[in-house]
């Protein structure tokens, strides 16, 4: 365990450039702390600085302003190979090591640990080992990198960061290559690691629905916003998300926690019945522009019997069956409801 | 595991049968068992026999399998610092920066290759060094601007062009003799370099040839980019000088005592890995060293024109086998491991 305390501290942190011809401030007094045993998410828009502030984190580039405290210690008192052995990363990086086996990746972890010619000890060997099969990719061991899917090396590099053993860990978009199960199978991973080895976990994403259901804590950026940190129920219900992401076209739903399109006008049509039948055919209306709400007088009502019965009450007082999500559109579209 | 072990065998055996074959082989032929006791110090039945294979073709086997080592370690690092398996001391024009440097002191400054001071030796390949590392400079100034390598192997070529454009200039302006003398030496060969020379030679590819193995660890390391690779604690400015100043030196000594030698620079990294199965630095420098001295023996053999008294350049020899290699590389890149 590497224990429950603060791992990294940001306290009035300004990050951005500062090349010889301009200095560029991508946000300023940034306050944040990320906490051992927890998996944080970093969510932002493109342009927001989840780059900036993940490579200012990774040691990559110094801060404009402020310090970053790692364990307590600012992070410039760190030498390159005492960084080395504190922050794993995790990049979007092109690697090379496409003719090197998953173990010979993975030992490459050690690197910091070892001497000039990067010989590995019989410990070396045991830490690779537990670090791939923390990772679930042991059984790849003796393959190609190349032979690898996106999801698998993802699992390799996270392998890697296990073997360097570093009690903090940072990624930079650790899913967007991945297809929707490697994705969930990776945070899966990342959460296990958090709770069981008790790492400090943080990672960009622009996947704010697993972010929703995967992270203890989320840091969310916005350019010209102060940043905002949190647990994400706390930052659904008192509307932070919703004032971060919804924009002149998409709002985010605090009941669902999903950004949508927005809908110009507001057409109610009341759903009861069975909750799974309601739920999807809720999801239909929400995408014909319709808003799911209680049946009352007056409004088209929709009663979910079952899947492949369901009835609508049109306004008149007419009564149609529907015998699929499918054919209730249909219906739906003959009959349109205005406001 | 056991496929490093097989691929040493096989050079070793390889660089044994070649490096032999070198010495028995040639315009004048003597018998393997004369050779082997002229090797062992008891004489020949003929003086000239001993003169032949221990001031001639031994110092010429020497060279050879130096040079071919040293080109090969070159291609290697240029080859894991651009991250690019195509690039390789001739096509990043690195070759012709030394050129230069060897044209201006050898069109300007004297018949300084018929000379046998240490001092001329020492001049030329300090001028070699100096154009080889300029033009690696610049390329690397390039790979921060164009991210794209097929560009930079591009920008490359064209530096080359550049080079070879002021060493025509210059041959313009120089005298007839040390034209044809600079001509000579640019068609490149394993036989300029005398049991007087050999020790300066030795000395600079050996010092290079160590060099690149003490890199072994920050060049695994860049395999994962630059990045990665200083998370890992790796000092990437210092690692990155490390390796041009190792490629500078080895191109340089090598241009300055043999010629601008084509292809083996490029093709014998590839040669190594497909013999390995693997890029990891820890044998790969080792086997590729190696294999770039079996190629530049295999290749020194192939210029001795059978039945007659003359030698075919070394450049006429190398791209025959370099360029199939190349070739077969770039089809076969979606099944070679290395190139995904």
């Amino acid at each position: 365990m590497e224990g429950k305390g603060i791992a990294v501290e940001a306290i009035g942190l300004a990050i951005g450039y500062n090349d010889t011809k301009r200095r560029k401030v991508v946000q300023s007094n940034v306050n944040l702390s990320l906490m051992g045993g927890e998996v944080t998410c970093l969510l932002g828009l493109n342009g927001a600085g989840k780059s900036t502030l993940i490579r200012t984190l990774c040691g990559f580039q110094p801060p404009l302003e402020g310090k970053v405290l790692l364990r307590g210690k600012p992070l410039s008192s760190y030498s390159q190979s005492a960084f080395a052995r504190e922050v794993g990363v995790v990049l979007t990086e092109k690697t090379n090591a496409g003719g090197i086996t998953v173990y010979d990746l993975v030992s490459l972890g050690r690197h910091p640990y070892t001497g000039f010619f990067g010989s590995l000890k019989e410990n070396d060997h045991r830490i690779i080992e537990e670090a791939l099969d923390a990772a679930g990719i042991w059984h790849k061991k003796e393959n190609y990198v190349s032979e690898l899917s996106d999801g698998e090396r993802q699992k390799v590099m996270i392998a890697k960061v296990l073997a360097q053993q570093c009690p903090i860990i940072v990624l930079d978009e650790p899913t967007a290559f991945l297809d929707v199960t490697a994705r969930i199978e990776t945070m899966v991973l990342l959460r296990k690691l958090a709770k069981e080895q008790g790492k400090a976990i943080v990672l960009s994403t622009h996947d704010i629905d697993s972010a929703i259901q995967m992270a203890d804590n989320l840091w969310l950026l916005s350019k010209g916003k102060a940043v905002r940190c949190g647990a994400p129920e706390d930052l659904i219900m008192d509307g932070t998300i919703g004032e971060f992401f919804s924009k002149e076209n998409v709002v985010f739903d605090n009941a669902t926690g999903k950004l949508s399109a927005a809908v110009s006008q507001i057409r109610p049509v009341g759903v009861r019945g069975d909750f799974n039948t309601a739920y999807w055919v809720g999801n239909a209306l929400v995408r014909n522009g319709y808003t799911p709400s209680q049946p009352r007088e007056g409004i088209m009502n929709i009663t979910c019997i079952s899947p492949s019965d369901i009835q609508v009450n049109l306004p008149g007082g007419e009564t149609k069956k529907a015998t699929s999500v499918a054919h209730l559109c249909k219906i739906i579209s003959e009959f349109p409801v205005t406001a | 595991m056991g496929n490093y072990r097989k691929a040493y065998w096989i050079l070793l055996a390889a660089f044994v049968i070649l490096f032999l074959g070198n010495l028995v082989y040639g315009a004048v032929s003597i018998p393997v068992n004369e050779v082997l006791s002229i090797l062992a110090g008891k004489g020949a039945e003929k003086e000239s026999w001993n003169m032949i294979v221990l001031n001639s073709r031994l110092p010429q086997c020497i060279t050879a399998l130096l040079a071919g080592a040293g080109l090969a370690i070159s291609g290697l690092l240029l080859q894991t610092l651009f991250k690019n398996p195509l690039a390789g001391p001739s096509i990043l024009g690195i070759s012709d920066g030394a050129n230069l440097g060897v044209a201006i002191i050898m069109l300007y400054s004297g018949g300084l290759l018929g000379g046998i001071s240490g001092g001329a030796y020492f001049s030329m390949i300090l001028a070699a060094l100096a154009g080889s590392l300029a033009v690696l400079s610049l390329i690397i100034y390039f790979s921060r601007k164009v991210r794209s390598n097929v560009m930079l192997l591009i920008i490359g070529i064209m530096i080359g062009y550049l080079a070879s454009s002021v060493i025509s200039i210059l041959n313009y302006h120089a005298a007839a003799d040390k034209v044809h003398q600079f001509v000579m030496w640019g068609m490149g060969d394993f036989t300029g370099v005398s049991v007087e020379k050999l020790p300066y030679f030795a000395s600079f590819t050996i010092a290079g040839l160590v060099y690149s193995l003490l890199l072994i660890k920050p060049l695994n390391a860049l395999l994962l980019g630059e990045m990665y690779a200083a998370n890992l604690g790796v000092k990437i400015k210092s690692a990155r000088i490390s390796i041009l100043l190792c490629t500078g030196i080895l191109t340089a000594a090598i241009t300055a005592f043999c010629g601008p030698v084509s292809f083996i620079g490029l093709a014998v990294p590839h040669v190594a890995r497909m013999l390995l199965g693997t890029s990891n630095h820890k044998h790969l420098v080792p086997v590729t060293i190696l294999s770039g001295a079996c190629i530049a023996l295999l290749c020194n053999m192939l210029t001795v024109v059978p039945g007659s008294n003359s030698l075919l350049p070394l450049n006429a020899v190398t791209p025959i086998i370099g360029a199939p290699i190349i070739i077969y590389v770039i089809i076969n890149r979606r099944n070679l491991q290395y190139f995904n």
